[in-house]
């Protein structure tokens, strides 16, 4: 780790679903349980609401990570839509590491209501994951771009 | 009194469009007859002196194809705005980046080490072009490579947008007779940032072939197998993008067999248009399983090119993280 990751605070956009993860989040808050400040959680009815357009916008806008989250396979509010979260995360995955985004800045976390303790370490465990990558910067894409110089060999005279 | 002044101009594109416009066979008399062709490198001798010493505004009508790769794109598409008075982004390199837009993938470096340094190219001193050198004559110039390939619209402020790989024929002969109604004062142009000559709704929408539930156990490609003619081509496996990809082709490529590719990008609402089709694709595969799931995603060989072929300039992403590294971002 260098003194950069170590300083450097990463902004995690973590989408939450109503029934469940949500829940998990406020009963963390509720029992005053204590965790990084790093995720900016958005609260969807069903992690299968997630498109995954959300994910790529919160790249696009600066995000070093995303968090999607869910109710455990099976505990689905809406029977099977957190399935298809869990096979679009894995497809985006695919399509993200193709454009050299690190698999690490994309997490899936199922996590019941009752589960505020284990949402709360997941979510230290993955700012320190993130923070030890170091900032993704997409937002920093210059469209105003400078030429470039097309150096770096002589030609002979 | 004069006619009407037209120009069409190309950047970085196949020439494909420009095929695409005198595809429109005996309509291309009523170009003729209803405007002054100005300026079109691809069909007539024109310098750039002669487009900058026109007045401001004085062209009613710019056909613009091509991405923005070099600085003589760019520097051509902020003159050509500031002389037209309607700039149409047209085709799928103006609008989306198309294939030249694939170069978003690599840092600008490595497609200079690629076209010039490779196996295949004889240059044992490995000598790039230099965009300026002084001769005895005096200096010359050539264009400089951008870092990345940009849409038109990312330059330049677009009126119109016309998609496609290129736009067919039927679509640009309806959009001259349009803007011909619209000089003689019958018809009127659509608001501006519309995009025309296309539909609004997807290619599933106008597709024949014949739909069922879709439940994919796997993805295989269009060669490797013998598609039934009738039914949905995602249905039977084969990654085809017609459902974020914008109406208007009347289905061309998967009524005569094959799937779409995409070349109309995004149907209307659509904001990422990869994003939309990892939804689709990813909501079709029938296993619940994690390590079932992958297996079946290892079938689609090259997912970011599947989904951004035609769109990865003008995505959300827009291009690599080597890519925008290798910028400073």
């Amino acid at each position: 780790m260098t003194e950069d990751t170590k300083t450097f605070e990463p902004t995690i956009i973590g989408f939450t679903c109503n029934w469940c993860s949500y829940r998990a989040a406020d009963m963390a808050g509720t029992a005053r349980m204590k965790y990084a400040p790093n995720v900016r959680l958005i609260r969807l009815m069903c992690s299968g609401r997630l498109d995954p357009t959300f994910v790529l916008k919160a790249f696009a806008s600066g995000a070093d990570a995303v968090l999607i989250s869910g109710c455990h396979p099976g505990d689905c509010h809406y029977i099977e839509q957190n399935y298809k979260a869990l096979r679009r995360y894995h497809l985006l995955k695919r399509v993200l590491g193709q454009l050299g985004v690190e698999p690490g800045r994309l997490k899936l976390l199922w996590a019941s209501a009752a589960e505020g303790a284990i949402f709360a370490a997941e979510i230290n465990k993955f700012v320190e994951e993130v923070r030890a990558l170091g900032p993704l910067n997409y937002n920093k894409y210059p469209l105003a771009v400078q030429a470039h110089g097309m150096v770096g060999t002589e030609v002979p005279a | 009194m004069s006619k009407p002044k037209f120009a069409m101009y190309w950047a970085a594109s196949c020439g494909g469009c420009e095929i695409a416009v005198l595809n429109i066979h005996e309509k291309i008399l009523d170009v003729d007859a209803n405007f002054e062709v100005v300026f079109w490198p691809v069909a007539m001798d024109a310098k750039y002196k002669d487009v900058e010493a026109m007045e401001d505004g004085s062209i009613l009508l710019t056909l613009w194809n091509g991405g923005i790769r070099n600085d003589e794109n760019e520097h051509i598409a902020k003159l050509l705005r500031k002389k037209s008075q309607i700039l149409v982004a047209f085709g799928s390199c103006a609008n989306e980046g198309c294939i030249p837009g694939l170069a978003n993938f690599s840092p600008a470096s490595e497609i200079m080490t690629t076209a010039f340094n490779t196996i295949s190219t004889d240059n044992p001193k490995g000598i790039l072009p230099q965009p300026h050198y002084k001769m005895p004559e005096g200096e010359i110039h050539i264009p400089t490579i951008l870092p990345m390939l940009r849409t038109l619209d990312q330059v330049v402020d677009v009126d119109y947008f016309m998609p496609g790989c290129p736009p067919e024929s039927h679509q640009i002969a309806a959009v001259i007779d349009l803007v011909i109604q619209a000089l003689q004062g019958k018809a009127q142009l659509p608001p501006k940032g519309a995009v025309i000559g296309a539909g609004a709704s997807t290619v599933c929408d106008e597709c024949e072939r014949k739909r069922n539930v879709k439940t994919i156990k796997e993805f295989g490609r269009i060669q490797l197998q013998h598609a039934d003619p009738e039914l949905c081509l995602l249905e039977q496996g084969i990654p085809c993008n017609g459902p974020a990809t914008r109406s208007g082709c009347n289905s061309r490529c998967p009524s005569a067999g094959a799937q779409c590719i995409g070349c109309y990008g995004p149907a209307e609402g659509v904001s990422d248009y990869g994003a939309r089709l990892v939804a689709a694709f990813g909501s079709v595969i029938d296993s619940n399983d994690p390590a079932e799931i992958d297996r079946i995603l290892d079938g689609l060989v090259d997912p970011a090119g599947q989904f951004y072929r035609f769109n990865l300039a003008g995505s959300m992403l827009k291009a690599s993280i080597p890519a925008i590294r290798a910028n400073g971002g």
